[in-house]
This record gives C-alpha cells, sequence and structure tokens, in this order.
C-alpha cells in the first residue's frame, strides 16, 4: 500500500509498504532515517521514540498506515536544517557524557526533548518518570539524568 | 494482509460487518507486538485511530461518563482523573509515558488479558461496556460480564467497542498493584477498590490472578456490611484482615513466568488490606479521593 505523511517537515510518500508494516520499518528501511533505533519491537525500551503530531510514541508499536496524513518528527528532525546547530539536548547529552555505546540515545534524547517542551525546570522524579520507558544498558542513568538536568538550565538561560 | 481505514464509526461498523476477521488496531501497544513477533497474521487491520468519536468523551444524561475507547491512558489521566480516581491510578502503572500516550481502554478491553490495568478499577466503578454492531444496533455490557476467558471477551464477530461508561467517584478509589519494578510491569496481581458511601456498597476488581479480570464478591459483602458508612469508624484491623482473605479467595491464580499462585493469593490479600484502609481513612477524613 502507499503512505503519505510528513517526516520532520518533508512530505513523503512511501509505496509497497507491508500492512503489517511499522513505523519505524518505514523510517529506518524505506527512508533512510536510521536514528530511530530497532531493538526490542515491543513498546519495552523506548529506543525508537518519535513524535507522532507532537506527541512521543514507540515508532515500532505504530502501524505504517496510521500514520497516513499525519506528522513525524525523528531525532534527525531535533537539529536544525542540514544539523548544522544541535538542538539544546543533544548538545547537553555530548557534553555531560550521556553516550556510552550509543544505542538508548536517540530515544532519550527525543524523550527528554518532550520532557522540556512541557515541564521547562523538571524535578529529579519527573526526569526520573519521563525517561522510565527508555532503558540504556551501559551508562546507569545517572550521566542521562545530568544531561536532562543540564540542557534545562541552558534553555532556561536562553530564555 | 489488509489496511482498513474507515474515516467515521459508522464505516468502521460497516468494514467490521463486511470483514469479521478484521482486528481493530488504536495505539498498538499489543496488536503491533504480536505482528512484529510473527505471532498473530490477521487478514486485515482496522486502524481506529481516525475515528475521531472514539476519542472523545462526555457526560451522559444519567451523570455517567462516557469515555470512548480510543481516548489514551494519558488523556484518561490529566482530563479524567479527579472524577475516576482508580482508573488514573490504574492508567500511571501502565508501561511507559510512550505507551501511555497510544494505549487505550478500548485496547485493553479487546486484549482482554487478565493482567490489563484498566480492568480491575471498571470492576469496582460498577462499568457498562457499549459495544455496537451496524446490524444490531447497540449493546451494553456489564464490565463483569464483559470478561468471558484467558484474553476472550463478550465481543461478536461484528462488534466493535465503542466507549466505556462509569459513574464519576462519589467516594474514595484505590488501586494497587505488584510488580518488578514501577515501569513496564505486568502486573503479578493487581487489585481495586471504590467505596459507594451513597448506596453503602463496596466494589473490587482484582487482576491477573485468574483466568479472567474479577470482582471479589464475598469480600465486597463483607465489607459493605461492616464498615460504619454513618459514624465513619476507623477501620477496625480483623474487618481490613478478613476482607484481604475473602479477595484472595474470590482468585484462582496460576504459577507462571511472573509469580506463582501461593505468592499471588498472599499479595492479592496484602493488595486488598491495604487499599481498603486507605479509601476508608480518606473517607474517615472526608476526602472524597486521592
Amino acid at each position: 500500500m502507499r503512505v503519505n505523511f510528513t517526516v520532520n517537515g518533508c512530505a513523503q510518500t512511501v509505496d509497497d509498504v507491508w500492512e503489517g508494516e511499522s513505523l519505524l520499518y518505514v523510517l529506518r528501511e524505506r527512508l533512510g532515517l536510521p536514528g530511530s533505533k530497532n531493538a526490542c519491537e515491543q513498546g519495552e525500551c523506548g529506543s525508537c521514540t518519535v513524535h507522532l503530531d507532537d506527541v512521543p510514541v514507540c515508532a515500532c508499536l505504530v502501524a505504517a498506515g496510521q500514520v497516513e496524513g499525519r506528522r513525524v518528527r525523528t531525532v534527525e528532525g531535533l537539529a536544525d536544517r542540514g544539523g548544522e546547530r544541535l538542538d539544546p539536548v543533544q548538545e547537553a547529552f555530548v557534553e555531560a557524557g550521556a553516550v556510552q555505546c550509543g544505542f538508548c540515545t536517540p530515544g532519550l534524547v527525543v524523550q527528554a526533548h518532550d520532557l522540556l517542551s512541557r515541564v521547562p525546570d523538571p524535578q529529579d522524579a519527573q526526569i526520573r518518570e519521563a525517561l522510565a520507558g527508555n532503558l540504556c544498558r551501559c551508562t546507569g542513568y545517572e550521566k542521562i539524568l545530568d544531561a536532562v538536568r543540564l540542557a534545562a538550565r541552558r534553555k532556561a538561560a536562553a530564555r | 494482509m489488509e489496511f482498513l481505514r474507515p474515516a467515521s464509526w459508522a464505516d468502521a461498523l460497516a468494514a467490521k460487518a463486511e470483514r469479521p476477521g478484521a482486528v481493530p488496531i488504536q495505539g498498538g501497544t499489543d496488536v503491533m507486538v504480536e505482528i512484529n513477533f510473527d505471532v498473530r497474521r490477521p487478514e486485515a487491520l482496522l486502524d481506529l485511530n481516525p475515528v475521531k468519536e472514539l476519542a472523545e468523551w462526555d457526560v451522559a444524561d444519567d451523570g455517567r461518563l462516557r469515555v470512548g475507547a480510543g481516548v489514551p491512558y494519558a488523556r484518561l489521566i490529566a482530563e479524567l482523573g479527579d472524577r475516576l480516581p482508580g482508573l488514573a491510578q490504574a492508567s500511571r502503572t501502565v508501561g511507559s509515558p510512550q505507551i501511555r500516550n497510544r494505549g487505550t481502554i478500548g485496547g485493553n478491553l479487546g486484549a482482554a488479558s487478565p493482567a490489563g490495568d484498566g480492568h480491575p478499577p471498571l470492576l469496582a466503578g460498577g462499568a457498562e461496556i457499549e459495544v455496537e454492531s451496524a446490524r444490531r444496533g447497540v449493546r451494553m455490557i456489564p464490565a463483569a460480564e464483559f470478561f468471558t476467558g484467558v484474553k476472550a471477551n463478550a465481543l461478536r464477530d461484528d462488534e466493535l467497542i465503542r466507549a466505556f461508561w462509569i459513574a464519576p467517584a462519589s467516594g474514595p478509589q484505590y488501586f494497587a498493584k505488584v510488580g518488578t519494578r514501577n515501569a513496564m510491569v505486568i502486573a503479578v496481581c493487581s487489585f481495586a477498590v471504590a467505596l459507594h458511601p451513597e448506596r453503602r456498597r463496596v466494589g473490587t476488581g482484582l487482576g491477573s490472578a485468574a483466568p479472567t479480570p474479577r470482582r471479589a464478591t464475598a469480600a465486597e459483602e463483607f465489607a459493605s456490611a461492616e464498615l460504619d458508612w454513618t459514624g465513619r469508624r476507623p477501620l477496625d484491623p480483623a474487618v481490613a484482615r478478613r476482607f484481604g482473605e475473602l479477595a484472595a479467595a474470590a482468585a484462582s491464580p496460576i504459577d507462571d513466568v511472573r509469580g506463582t499462585a501461593r505468592y499471588r493469593r498472599h499479595a492479592l490479600a496484602v493488595l486488598a488490606r491495604r487499599t481498603l484502609s486507605w479509601a476508608w481513612n480518606d473517607y474517615v477524613a472526608g476526602r472524597r479521593a486521592s
């Protein structure tokens, strides 16, 4: 089947999509956007987190046909056009050393980005709750929490 | 496989009547897992996301809430948490933020897992499930009659879940769940309690401890009769303990990867005792709900 939707601001038409295919597969294998990672395929790990009409969801659990006519924003769409300048959340992850193997990072960045857009100055409990569906098996999460706190401070200073 | 995208509720009912084998998909948090893991290959997917009516809720003429089957957990918590505190508590324990943004009570009811977190509060609150077919129209099914077996429900092949109807809380409500961590956990067992002071009744629902979610009716009868609704005297520890025992006795749990039957019975007695204590303490203090 054919699916028409918007990805990171660009209209896309994808053909020959299998009806049982996930949005994640379409992004990675058909549109060449491998930022969203494929790990558990059951919504457990959060590494495929993307925005669907501004709401963060696991792309592995969205059927491709369900995004017809809708807007998707992936981790590739967070930096400004061309990736010249990273999003403050991405910068904070780099600076805080919140990246080890890097596999969980895109999902965590998207989810943290969503948190800070809703709650500019989150308490630690709010950060932990927001990231509860994103698994990292390397860092022990401390550096990730540092990164989210740093990004919140940066964004507050920029206002 | 076919992918059906009805634009309205009437179209959805027509599609389901024409293709009884089509599997409805809402948030995809159950259906897509089965497809991703190749355990299910439905002949068609019936996408209910475009059916706007399902994502709405309103207050019916009789004062009950009519909540569309497609309202995700995140919105239940944000928009109805004050009126349905027990269901909101249960919703907060579902998966993760990403899952709660997509998952729905309609999907929970469709999957009808014995461990579904939404089910115990629906049972405790005396909810009814509104289902509809193009040919026979609307049918209202009490939550207690909706679950018919392990992952089986009372829906007929041509029916879809439209909404659930439930009275806003008239007294304190609580939900508690045992799992190995706070997020991303399928219940080892769960329990919901709702006080209905205007009827002097206690409602209950237990999850993940029987082939279906079910009420603990003997526990309800016992507590409804024993509690001091007028004088609001504190809960007698012996009554709380007996309530827990009766709740556990209502279960018929199994040993599985998440826990043993023996542990489930024990944990259920503890959850029932605690949730009743919390609810009754609120009632004594004049709090409607937490």
